[in-house]
């Protein structure tokens, strides 16, 4: 590793063709999530109304541990945590695409009606056909996608701005918000009380089933983002300026928008839509980087590192699967989305 | 044959068409400035020119191929622009900005190479930036803002490089400064320069090449001191003016009539 005179930060460099430019400070803060994260998910695997110790977790996931427990951290608890990192990671990293794709910090799967649109989709499901949870995720995920796609297409008028993506996303919104109450007045008792826990957002009762799927997509789509980060970078500066170095801006946006769109709506379809998450992921992690850029990969970490603690939190604050992760995130997450409102409002850029 | 030019373009925004077939030759190794009044189509030209915008018809070529059809990145390694307007992102330092210029030599394995470290370290000091590495882009003065601009333009190490009015919302001191900056790039390492200036006579003064646009349609080009005559300015910008020798660079000088001349204009 050198240190270069005009930039400050370190390249690595593997014989002379690669090299990869590193900043420190982002790699402390990613691995500094990350341990949190997994350190959250052990304690959260022994969580529970049968307890297991710190040190025994870890035995079992290091595969030398006692039968009974290993039962209940491989069949129940462990596949519950994994649901909770993937859906947060991809929570975290749709916010930072979509922040970083529309220039502005409103910009998230909350705002922009993704969730509301896959809540749609379920609450379809479970309202009109009763269907079974495997329905209920399929879809979640369709209503998400079409939502998505419409946002796209509304906001598309010789390529895609930010303000306008915001703006006809919170339009986007209202209608399904408004869909939603429809549907969920349309309902009877007991699936009126299910649709309720699905649109707070919970990981009770999650299991491989919901793992494997999520799994897959992320090792396609996670990738494919990171590998666009460096040409999102650039559209920071405006799309002129952008284009001029020869980022294909609109092609750019559109795969990114994919991406994101995808990781939220599958997100959405394993857990329900998690409050806040998306917004707020990407904008801790840029502060605590103090990195210009679309920061996607402490965006990602935080987003997980976010919904562990938070389900820690309500599962140790009142007792297992009392209360929704999404209750805890959507507290946090309003107070912060105030927050954000009051500081840019008086930076002048709302 | 140039290596860019505009072969009958027709250049529109949605319905309303800016310029009809219009044809332009960018002279090799030339600083060519592009004037005419507002709402004359040079900045739109200059877009074409940069394929910031496609043509409706006719067809922009670089090095005889259309603009469009090469590469993205290709074009970004011959041709470098200075839009208007570019926004620098938050806290971003004046190294790091002017090490966004490097991007269409890198690659996602190849990410700062040697080479990208010593141009970006020579961009600085050619535009005088050097000092400024470390700091923030949002606490420069305009001036030094524009310079940092062109550093960027310059790490980009294109043969041609085209600016859009890189002299706008300077002060007089400022201008000349950015001018001379222009003018030393383009003649060092024979460089071509196309820029959109609104000052006739720092055109007259400092262009090679110069194109006086109206309505669309190109009025006159060629050396300033063939072009620019008082006929042509009163053609072009509805001023009676007269044209006599800048007595510093012997370059025409515009000095337009005083009010009550210019009020009997027919």
């Amino acid at each position: 590793m050198t240190t270069p005179k005009t930039t400050r930060q370190p390249v690595l460099r593997i014989g002379g063709r690669l090299s990869l430019r590193i900043r420190v400070r982002s790699v402390a803060v990613v691995l500094l999530l990350a341990v949190v994260a997994l350190a959250s998910a052990v304690v959260l695997i022994g969580t529970g109304d049968f307890p297991i110790s710190f040190a025994d977790v870890l035995s079992v996931l290091l595969g030398s541990g006692h039968p009974a427990d290993e039962l209940i951290v491989r069949e129940l608890r462990l596949p519950r945590v994994l649901v909770g990192l993937l859906v947060g990671g991809a929570f975290g990293l749709a916010g930072a695409l979509f922040q970083a794709v529309s220039r502005n910090p409103l910009g998230s799967p909350d705002i922009l009606g993704l969730g509301q649109g896959a809540t749609a989709g379920a609450l379809t499901m479970i309202v009109l056909f009763s269907g079974s949870a495997t329905a209920v995720t399929a879809g979640a995920l369709v209503g998400g996608l079409v939502t998505g796609t419409a946002i796209y297409v509304l906001a598309w008028k010789r390529g895609v701005h930010g303000y306008r993506l915001v703006l006809v996303g919170i339009g986007v919104s209202a209608v399904m918000t408004a869909v939603n109450s429809y549907l969920i007045t349309k309902a009877d008792m007991v699936d009126a009380a299910r649709a309720v826990v699905w649109m707070t957002g919970s990981l009770n009762g999650r299991d491989w089933t919901q793992v494997w799927p999520l799994l897959a997509l992320c090792a396609v789509l996670v990738p494919l983002a990171l590998a666009n980060e460096r040409g999102l970078r650039m559209t920071e500066m405006g799309d002129d300026a952008s284009y001029a170095l020869g980022v294909r801006v609109e092609r750019l946006r559109l795969v990114l928008l994919a991406c994101a769109v995808l990781l939220a709506s599958a997100a959405t379809a394993a857990a329900g839509p998690v409050a806040f998450v998306a917004l707020t992921a990407p904008q801790l992690a840029r502060r605590l980087t103090r990195s210009p850029g679309p920061n996607l990969v402490p965006s990602m970490v935080m987003g997980a590192a976010l919904l562990i603690v938070a389900d820690v939190l309500s599962q140790r604050a009142f007792g297992s699967d009392q209360l929704p992760v999404g209750v805890v995130t959507g507290a946090l997450g309003g107070v912060y989305l105030l927050w954000l409102l009051v500081t840019e409002r008086k930076a002048g850029r709302v | 044959m140039n290596r860019l030019s505009a072969e009958n373009v027709t250049l529109a925004y949605e319905q309303r068409v800016i310029a009809r077939e219009l044809s332009v030759e960018i002279p090799d190794n030339s600083f060519t400035v592009i004037v005419g009044p507002n709402a004359c189509g040079k900045s739109t030209l200059l877009r074409a020119l940069s394929r910031m915008l496609r043509p409706s018809e006719g067809r922009v070529l670089l090095d005889g191929q259309v603009i469009h059809s090469l590469p993205a990145k290709k074009v970004a390694r011959t041709l470098g622009l200075l839009p208007q307007s570019s926004v620098a992102p938050d806290g971003i330092t004046v190294a790091d900005l002017v090490a966004r210029g490097r991007y269409p030599h890198q690659g996602l394995l190849r990410q700062w190479s040697p080479s990208d470290e010593r141009v970006v370290q020579e961009s600085m000091e050619r535009t005088g930036v050097a000092e400024l590495a470390d700091r923030y882009v949002d606490e420069l003065s305009g001036g030094q803002r524009q310079r940092v601009w062109i550093a960027m333009a310059l790490a980009q190490e294109t043969p041609l490089l085209l600016l859009d009015e890189p002299t706008t919302y300077l002060d007089i001191q400022h201008q000349l400064d950015v001018l001379d900056l222009c003018a030393e790039l383009h003649e060092e390492h024979g460089r071509t320069l196309v820029a959109v200036l609104h000052d006739l006579n720092h055109a007259a003064r400092y262009a090679t090449h110069l194109v006086a646009l109206r309505g669309g349609e190109v009025v006159a080009q060629g050396a300033p001191r063939d072009v620019v005559t008082a006929e042509l300015v009163e053609r072009v910008f509805g001023i009676r003016c007269q044209v006599i020798e800048d007595p510093e660079t012997g370059t025409p000088l515009v000095v337009p009539a005083a009010r009550k001349a210019r009020a009997t204009t027919p």
